[in-house]
Formats: C-alpha cells, sequence, structure tokens
C-alpha cells in the first residue's frame, strides 16, 4: 500500500430497533402531549430497543448489513471503530464484541466517546488508518442505547432519545471520499449534557440549543471550505438528529441552497452517535441521495465536542 | 435609544422569531401565558437582541424575563444608552 492511498466510505448499514413507540405511546407520567413534543423537537415517533437489543449486538447488526452491502468479509477488517455512549458498561468497551459477533479476532478495536459527535470522528480515524496504512477496511458503527439512561420521569429527555445503529464500511479508493475534519470542543460547557454518576441523562436543552444556533454553521462553512467546495454546491446536509428545530436553523444559517436537509429525527428521534449514518443511511435508500454526492456531516453534543467533514455518499 | 425605541425594535424580534403581531407586543404582555412563546424560542429571541442591541442576555437571567417589560428594562439597563 502505498502512502497515496485515499479512503472512503464503501457501504452504508443500520440497525432500527424492533418497537416503535408514537408521542402518544409514550408514559402518560411525563405529562405531554403529541403537539408539544412536535412544537418543541420535531419528533412523532422513536424506537426504543427491547432487552434483547442491546447496543453490541445493534452495533454488529448495522455493521454485518454495511459488509454484506460492501462485499466485504469480515476477516479483511482491520479495524472496528464503536463510536457509543450508552453502552451498559464501562470496562470493557463494546468494540472487541462486535468484532467478534462479526466473524473476526483479526480487527483491531476500540470504543469513542464523544457523545453525538462521535460518528464523525470514529469516520476521520478510519480514513487516517487507511491512509497510513494501519488498515484496509474499517468498520465504523455509531450505536446508542440511550433508553437506558434517560429519566422516564423528565420530559425534557425521555421525550427526546431513542436507540438505534448505524454503520458504515471505510476501504481505498484513488480519490478521497473522506474530507479533512473540521473539529473542536469546549470543556467549560461538560455540564450541559451529562449523566452523573449513579445517575441518568440530564440536558439543559436552552444551552443546548444557544450553542448549536450560534456557533456550528461557522464550523460546517469550515469543514467545506477544507474539501474545497462551497454551501451551494452540497447535495445534502445531514446534521446529528438533535432537533429539527436546531436542523432547521442551521439549514438556513449553513447557505446549503441546493441541499436536502435530513429529517430522519421525525421518526427515529436523537439516537447520539447512531444518528447520522441513519439519516444517511434512510436518505440514500430513499433516493434523496445518490452515489458520488457531496455531502455535509455534522456532529455535536456532550463534552461539548463538534466534527464535521464533507464526504461522499457511497 | 429610548424604552420605546427599543420596545419597537424588540416587538420586530418577536415577530420574526414566533409571528406575533408586533402591535401586540406591550410591556405587560408574558412571554408563555400570552404568546405561547417556548423555551428555545426565548433563547432565539435572546440571541437575535444580543445581536441587535449589543448586550448579553444570558440563559441565567433569561428566565427571568417573564414579560415584554422585563426584557425591555433588562437590554436598557445592560448598556444601551436612553
Amino acid at each position: 500500500m502505498t502512502l497515496t492511498t485515499q479512503a472512503r466510505i464503501l457501504a452504508l448499514g443500520e440497525y432500527r430497533p424492533e418497537r416503535l413507540v408514537t408521542n402518544a405511546e409514550l408514559p402518560s407520567t411525563l405529562d405531554t402531549n403529541d403537539e408539544w413534543i412536535r412544537e418543541r423537537t420535531g419528533i412523532q415517533a422513536r424506537r426504543i430497543a427491547g432487552a434483547d437489543e442491546t447496543v453490541v449486538s445493534m452495533a454488529a447488526a448495522a455493521a454485518g448489513k454495511a459488509l454484506a452491502t460492501a462485499g466485504i468479509d469480515p476477516v479483511d477488517v482491520g479495524l472496528v471503530v464503536l463510536a457509543t455512549c450508552s453502552m451498559p458498561t464501562q470496562i470493557p468497551g463494546g468494540a472487541a464484541q462486535v468484532a467478534q459477533l462479526l466473524g473476526t479476532t483479526a480487527a483491531g478495536a476500540f470504543d469513542v466517546n464523544a457523545a453525538c459527535a462521535g460518528f464523525c470522528y470514529g469516520l476521520s480515524v478510519a480514513a487516517g488508518a487507511i491512509q497510513t496504512g494501519s488498515a484496509q477496511h474499517v468498520v465504523v458503527i455509531g450505536a446508542e442505547k440511550l433508553s437506558d439512561w434517560v429519566d422516564w420521569n423528565d420530559r425534557r429527555t425521555a421525550i427526546i432519545f431513542a436507540d438505534g445503529a448505524g454503520a458504515a464500511v471505510v476501504g481505498p479508493a484513488a480519490k478521497s471520499g473522506i474530507g479533512p475534519v473540521e473539529w473542536g470542543s469546549d470543556g467549560k460547557l461538560s455540564h450541559v449534557i451529562a449523566v452523573p454518576p449513579g445517575g441518568k441523562l440530564l440536558m439543559d436543552g436552552p444551552a443546548v440549543f444557544r450553542w448549536t444556533t450560534t456557533t456550528l454553521a461557522a464550523v460546517a462553512r469550515r469543514a467545506c471550505s477544507k474539501a474545497g467546495i462551497t454551501p451551494d454546491e452540497l447535495a445534502a446536509v445531514v446534521p446529528h438528529q438533535a432537533n429539527l428545530r436546531i436542523i432547521s436553523a442551521l439549514a438556513r444559517q449553513i447557505g446549503a441552497t441546493n441541499a436536502v436537509i435530513a429529517d430522519d429525527i421525525v421518526e427515529a428521534g436523537n439516537t447520539s452517535s447512531a444518528s447520522i449514518p441513519l439519516a444517511l443511511s434512510r436518505l440514500l435508500a430513499d433516493g434523496r441521495v445518490r452515489s458520488g454526492d457531496p455531502v455535509l456531516t455534522l456532529g455535536f453534543g456532550a463534552g461539548l465536542t463538534w466534527a464535521g467533514h464533507v464526504i461522499e455518499v457511497p | 435609544m429610548t424604552e420605546n425605541d427599543i420596545l419597537a425594535a424588540f416587538a420586530e424580534i418577536v415577530y420574526d422569531v414566533a409571528r406575533i403581531d408586533p402591535t401586540l407586543v406591550t410591556p405587560e404582555k408574558r412571554f408563555v401565558d400570552d404568546f405561547d412563546i417556548d423555551s428555545l424560542s426565548m433563547v432565539e429571541i435572546a440571541t437575535a437582541a444580543e445581536d441587535k442591541f449589543g448586550v448579553s442576555i444570558p440563559d441565567s437571567a433569561l428566565s427571568d424575563l417573564k414579560t415584554v417589560g422585563d426584557a425591555v428594562n433588562f437590554i436598557a439597563k445592560a448598556g444601551v444608552a436612553a
């Protein structure tokens, strides 16, 4: 392998839990209703995993589909990167178990916890591993079971967060299909999205809304600039599916006038690190983007962390 | 800028964010009870007001701004020359 090898996404895969929960089906103890939830979040329904649907099992299911679509044998995978912030255990991480379920022990495996930005971090690491010759094929997965971590009596979070997994197989290419990442972090706002030790997920929604709607459009534009394109050349924008009002505000600010704006949150809720691959997979399945299209991904969340880049649709 | 000027400019922001008729945006009106404006829209109003008036309206102050008059007074005191 030469140093001129580039990386691109070869295929995507997704796993959406069996159980669909509409707003009307949420627990009555949340003291909310369909209209209230739609107005504030855009969410109409979400998937909630059952007892047998774990972070690891959902990740492996999504990764398996992506490998099958790419036509890559799991034993040819050199690295498995699992982006997640909702593993039930602190030790061990989940990536090695995912690799084992896929049928390989030949791959390096580690978890990335950059919360809702995790998938973009993972994709950037994957591209680097391929460019340096450390791996030929990398599986990057965003998988979450946030239903384990929300307080089902807290309507600020219980109506928003959900479960699922999305995966990408990244492989060698003559021309780069994963643009330079634009990333950053702000630890002084670490408290605005957090699980205290022994507790459940807490989020200061207005603080998150202010942060996202006043700072992230500039991140998006810098990611485009690094990739050498202008926002009006984007075929789609796939922001982390945090809240439809954040997504809409970002879309207006970025100026991607010809782009489809991913809105998978309406039926999937906020699945943190899984939301970007799930939303991209949905756009592709629905024919709203095509192979080769330039798409901006933009992950952002707890930490605070953010990362975005222009990628080419597989 | 007088408080009336601030009120007029503030009413335009409320219209842009929440589509409330500016003639209805008077000092005694309550954001939640009278206009049904939620916490995220209040953040949008605050950030737009920060840009327009060159002041800082942190989230900690935002929760105390219950009425249009509260907001206009806050902006006036926060540095706009009366």
